[in-house]
């Protein structure tokens, strides 16, 4: 879940009334947000840093109060200060859901934005709108550039699907065009910098920015780089990695140009859109935005933003008897409205209301009408919704119970084999100790360290693992159960400790060609080798066998019916060492 | 034995032994045995024994050697001859060398020689006063307070605590000790003795040798007890002994969108070997990435192009979840062809997430999920549901928060009251699963799943205290906290 910080005061000031943490923390739980953290910027700074208490004085009263607001990965619309005040005084009834709307501006004077055929090769999507007479403040412009930094992060994942370029669109001359480029031909000043690069010499410049460096993946293999220009060639912004300095905004800027170069056009137009309704609030004509005309090389064209509304029509009957409350048309369109969703409802017939949704272009999140009813419940209060027994609970009898734990242990399939299940209780009466362990591992722990051949075909291996200890996924019990003795060398001996789990194998036969297996191992570690402790516990047909975990001469098979379903022995001295257990015991396996 | 008939002997006929050392001096036993004896009598109120310590001058190391060999002053004093004079160099050669150090300033400083390259006597005759004083304390006279500053200043004597004990009849006294028997045995039968045998007590404050038994893992012995309140509640087990899932199966079939997060290699554990499943049912990913694409079903969907290969990347399963959509697929078939059967299922079972590992984390934890696939489900069914299993769990206050998960909705957190830390915490996750992850699946558009999730640790850690949970799961378990943890009494009120 995305973690938004916004200045307490101006929260409030925004929300037009003070609230005590308590009272605050208790609207964003109906809300279905959560202040996640009460900090300060020094605290930040000092958790960064590593930084002592006393390094910063603690007591700086003046110092603001930042609320870490945590919100739904889905709401776009919350990812700034401004998203979340709204939605909240809508939300308390302080407040109409706004009304986005075009500047009525005839096609021919829009500004427009060519795209060239090249840049399907690399990123094929822009989408653009201008912000006229928009006012500043400082914590306005940070929140703008803040916005920015949350959709990178989230929706745009990492600036791979969607990347947001904002302009002063008064040092720029339309009409733009987009197009891909061979880096040595782009020339421009980034942003920050003084000189100018070569776009090739770009990117080997920003391999040592800690910020930028892990964005130039994304085109640093591709022929062409994807470049934005105006009438004059000035370049706007080498996309998804940094803006040009000629265009860059400022605390003056009056008139603001964004454009969003993506490779998913649904994901581009809910980032315009996010960032145009929610700073058209700043702008002199309060909730209007500026189209521009998007025009491909193949003659089509599009007006963006898309600031329509969505419809969709919900049955009453869906909302009430999927929340399970009866509620009047009337209220449920109240309620809706609490949400930012605009709701009429039209009367069908004598029993049938449909409920007809309106959805603003800040909810892109809602998708079907489950997520309408979801709002209602949400406004509805979860925790006024009375709870009901499911239909088809009955309580169970204890001896019924019983009899279905013993059929599903007859079964076989389903937790423990029945004889599995007597071997646990053997092994409990013996005293031994179960023990939990990782199921994931080294390629050494399942192979190399037990003295066997790595054959390449019975290891689950994983692609990305983080370290060594996530490797693989174990092939037997073995490797833990050695872990835990390497780990407990002070304990008294013996040590007896069993495991039941499940170890997986590959497997051309399944689905995905690997199943799981339920083993159990015992392991024994005293003095003497025990042997014969591990033996009186196999009551079963044993024949000699050799593998190179054990020692030889001193292991066996042990058959069942024929099969050869599990092996015993004293556990190779090398392999003890090899697990970090050097002190002159024997294990039995 | 001989000590103590000496004690208590001597007490039939003393008020007092003023000072066990004395004592045992008077009647030539060895100290330290006398303080033994005194010990167990005074356990068994024989006598009572009060301690007794002094604090007496003894000679050092060094002390010791001058008492016996003369001070170095005068070892060097006698070297040198009556007559005339003797080099330095030769002069060394005569005295062990610490004598001869100490020796040429003591000496100098008495005045007794001329110190130079050659050392001659300045007074023909001396006493060695220093002797003579290490002697006298030896014998355990006192000394005047000058002399016993000297000495010590140049660490020849040393103070030494001596204790011992003064000792006076006890409640219990006897002249003679009585033997009691620990145990009663087959000669104490055989021979008759058992009518004369006093028994030493019990101690009752005493903690007993621990009983030899089996131990089960805290971990399993919480989850077997939230299984039978599944089973009490009427759920099925679901088998989930498959950790290797396709992405199909553990995201695409939930609409899980595959640009989520969730779905990137810094969340999930996507595999090597077996890298991708060869084997998926046609008909239904078609649905799947319909409804991914374009919707359906009433919904807009989210408007990708979605990729065949991504559904096909085989990883560990991030939740049990992944087997419910399997389940629920098999139902809905079953469905298809015979007749709706309503369905409660639970799992309680492994999963795996490419996590940093701290005191909180690990790679891979056990998942407990409840689900109810039914005609007729509300929010109200989940919400009794949830109070109904809670409340077994020794959770009664709970309440709901709004949340978002890709494939339920409405989703609802579900945190409850702790008592002991006097505050709301989350105890876990619930929902109803979305009309496009049922639909394409087959179900009918009345029928409704409502599930839930939390994770066994978490509880478990609550429960037994337990602030790491690398101490509870894992290889670096201590051994003795499995054994020590004691049993598990959820849901048993």
């Amino acid at each position: 879940m995305p973690t938004v910080s916004v200045g307490r005061d101006r929260l409030f000031s925004a929300l037009g009334k003070s609230y005590s943490q308590e009272e605050f923390e208790d609207l964003c739980f109906k809300f279905g947000i959560e202040l996640d953290d009460v900090t300060t910027e020094k605290a930040i700074i000092r958790k960064e840093r590593h930084l002592d208490e006393e390094d910063g004085g603690v007591g700086d009263d003046d110092e603001e109060i930042i609320y870490k607001i945590e919100v739904p990965a889905n709401r776009y619309d919350l990812l700034c200060l401004e998203g979340i005040a709204q939605a909240l005084r809508v939300f308390n009834e302080e407040q109409q859901t706004p009304t986005y709307t075009l500047a009525g501006i005839p096609k021919d004077s829009m500004l427009k934005m060519h795209v060239k055929p090249q840049t399907s090769s690399i990123r094929p999507f822009v989408v653009c709108a201008v912000l006229r007479d928009i006012t500043f403040d400082e914590a306005s412009y940070n929140s703008f550039i803040d916005l920015q930094d949350k959709l990178h992060q989230n929706i745009c994942r990492r600036r791979t699907l969607v990347a947001i370029g904002t302009h002063d669109l008064d040092t720029l001359q339309g009409p733009f065009t987009y197009e891909a480029l061979s880096p040595k031909s782009i020339n421009f000043v980034p942003l920050k910098q003084e000189k100018s690069f070569r776009a090739d010499e770009l990117m080997e410049f920003y391999k040592s920015d800690m910020k930028l460096k892990k964005f130039l993946h994304i085109i640093e293999n591709s022929p062409v780089f994807p470049v934005i220009y105006d009438s004059k060639r000035t370049v706007l912004s080498l996309p998804p990695i940094i803006n040009g300095a000629h265009s860059a905004i400022t605390l003056k800027t009056k008139n603001v140009f964004i454009e969003c170069t993506a490779t998913d056009l649904t994901k581009a137009n809910i980032v315009l859109n996010t960032v145009v309704t929610t700073f058209s609030a700043y702008c002199q004509r309060k909730f209007e935005v500026e189209p521009v005309e998007v025009i491909y090389s193949d003659g089509r064209s599009f007006i963006y933003p898309d600031l329509s509304v969505y419809n969709m029509e919900v049955p009453l009957s869906y909302i009430t008897g999927t929340i399970g409350v009866s509620l009047e048309a009337e209220k449920v369109t109240s309620l809706l409205n609490r949400m930012q969703l605009r709701a009429e409802h039209s009367v069908l017939d004598d029993n049938n209301c449909n409920i007809n949704v309106l959805i603003p272009p800040t909810r892109s999140d809602i998708l079907h009408p489950c997520d309408v009813m979801e709002d209602v419940a949400i406004a509805y209060g979860y925790n006024g919704i009375p709870k009901r027994r499911l239909p088809s609970m009955k309580p169970l009898p204890l001896n019924q119970l019983e009899d279905l734990i013993r059929e599903e242990v007859q079964k076989g399939d389903l937790s423990l084999s029945l004889s599995l299940f007597l071997y646990v209780l053997a092994l409990l009466a013996f005293s031994y100790c179960e023990v939990l362990t990782w199921i994931l591992c080294s390629n050494q722990e399942n192979f190399a360290l037990l003295n066997r051949e790595d054959d390449q075909s019975s290891a689950v291996i994983i692609g990305n693992p983080r370290s060594s200890d996530f490797e693989a996924v174990r092939t037997s019990l073995m490797p833990g159960a050695l872990k835990i003795i390497g780990h407990n060398k002070d304990h008294p001996k013996p040590i007896k400790i069993f495991e039941v789990g499940d170890v997986a194998l590959l497997d051309e036969s399944k689905d995905v060609g690997a199943t799981n297996r339920r083993h159990l191992a015992a392991l024994y570690c005293g003095t003497n080798s025990g042997f014969e402790l591990i033996h009186s516990l196999m009551d079963r047909i044993m024949e000699r066998s050799d593998a190179p975990e054990f020692l030889p001469g001193r292991q066996a098979s042990i058959i069942y019916k024929g099969k050869h379903i599990g092996d015993f022995g004293i556990v190779h001295p090398q392999v003890l060492s090899n697990f970090g257990y050097t002190v002159t015991t024997n294990v039995s396996w | 034995m001989m000590a103590e008939e000496a004690i208590l002997g001597y007490l039939e006929n003393h008020d007092e032994i003023s000072d066990s050392g004395q004592f045992a001096t008077d009647s030539g036993l060895d100290h330290n045995d006398v303080v033994n004896v005194i010990k167990s009598l005074h356990g068994f109120r024989y006598i009572d024994a009060q301690d007794i310590k002094k604090e007496t001058l003894v000679l050092t190391e060094e002390g010791k050697k001058y008492a016996e060999k003369g001070s170095p002053e005068v070892q060097l004093f006698l070297a040198v001859p009556q007559e005339g004079s003797i080099s330095k160099e030769e002069l060394q050669k005569l005295l062990d060398p610490a004598v001869y150090k100490i020796g040429c300033s003591q000496a100098a400083k008495n005045k007794w020689v001329q110190m130079g390259n050659q050392i001659s006597r300045k007074v023909q005759h001396v006493e060695d006063r220093v002797k003579d004083l290490l002697l006298q304390i030896q014998d355990g006279q006192e000394l005047g307070k000058d002399d016993n500053n000297s000495l010590k200043a140049r660490k020849l004597t040393a103070l030494q605590t001596w204790k011992g004990y003064s000792v006076k009849r006890g409640p219990e006294y006897a002249p003679r000790r009585r033997r009691t028997a620990t145990d009663l045995t087959r000669e104490h039968l055989q021979g008759g003795d058992w009518r004369n045998i006093e028994f030493k007590e019990y101690n009752f404050s005493a903690k007993g040798p621990p009983p030899e038994s089996g131990h089960l893992h805290p971990l399993n012995k919480v989850k077997e007890r939230i299984k039978n309140i599944f089973r009490l509640m009427n759920f099925e087990e679901m088998p989930t002994n498959r950790y290797v899932e396709s992405s199909f199966w553990n995201f695409d079939a939930l609409f899980q969108p595959q640009q989520h997060p969730a779905r990137d290699s810094h969340d999930t554990f996507f595999l090597k070997a077996p890298a991708t499943t060869k084997q998926l049912p046609e008909d239904y990913v078609e649905m799947v990435k319909r409804v991914h694409e374009s919707g359906g079903y009433g919904s807009r969907g989210y408007g990708y192009e979605w990729k065949r290969e991504e559904a096909n990347k085989n990883l560990l399963r991030t939740h049990t979840t992944a087997i419910s959509s399997r389940m629920l697929y098999a139902l809905a078939q079953h469905a298809k062809q015979q007749s709706f059967t309503p369905k409660k299922y639970f799992s309680i079972d492994r999963v795996f997430r490419n996590e940093a590992v701290d005191r909180t984390h690990l790679a891979e934890f056990h998942q407990i999920e409840g689900l109810v696939c039914d005609r007729g489900l509300t929010l109200g069914h989940l919400i009794g549901v949830l109070q109904d299993f809670f409340s077994r769990l020794g959770m009664d206050k709970l309440k709901f928060k709004p949340a978002y998960n890709p494939y339920t909705e409405p989703s609802m957190e579900i945190f409850s009251y702790h008592e002991g830390l006097k505050k709301w915490v989350e105890i876990g996750n619930s929902g109803m699963f979305r009309p496009e992850m049922l639909r394409p699946m087959g179900f009918s558009e009345d029928v409704n799943v409502i599930a839930w999730g939390l994770s066994l640790e978490r509880p478990t850690m609550i429960l037994y205290g337990i602030n790491n949970i690398r101490d509870l799961f894992g290889h670096k378990v201590d051994l003795g906290l499995i054994k020590k943890n004691p049993l598990c009494l959820i849901g048993i009120k």
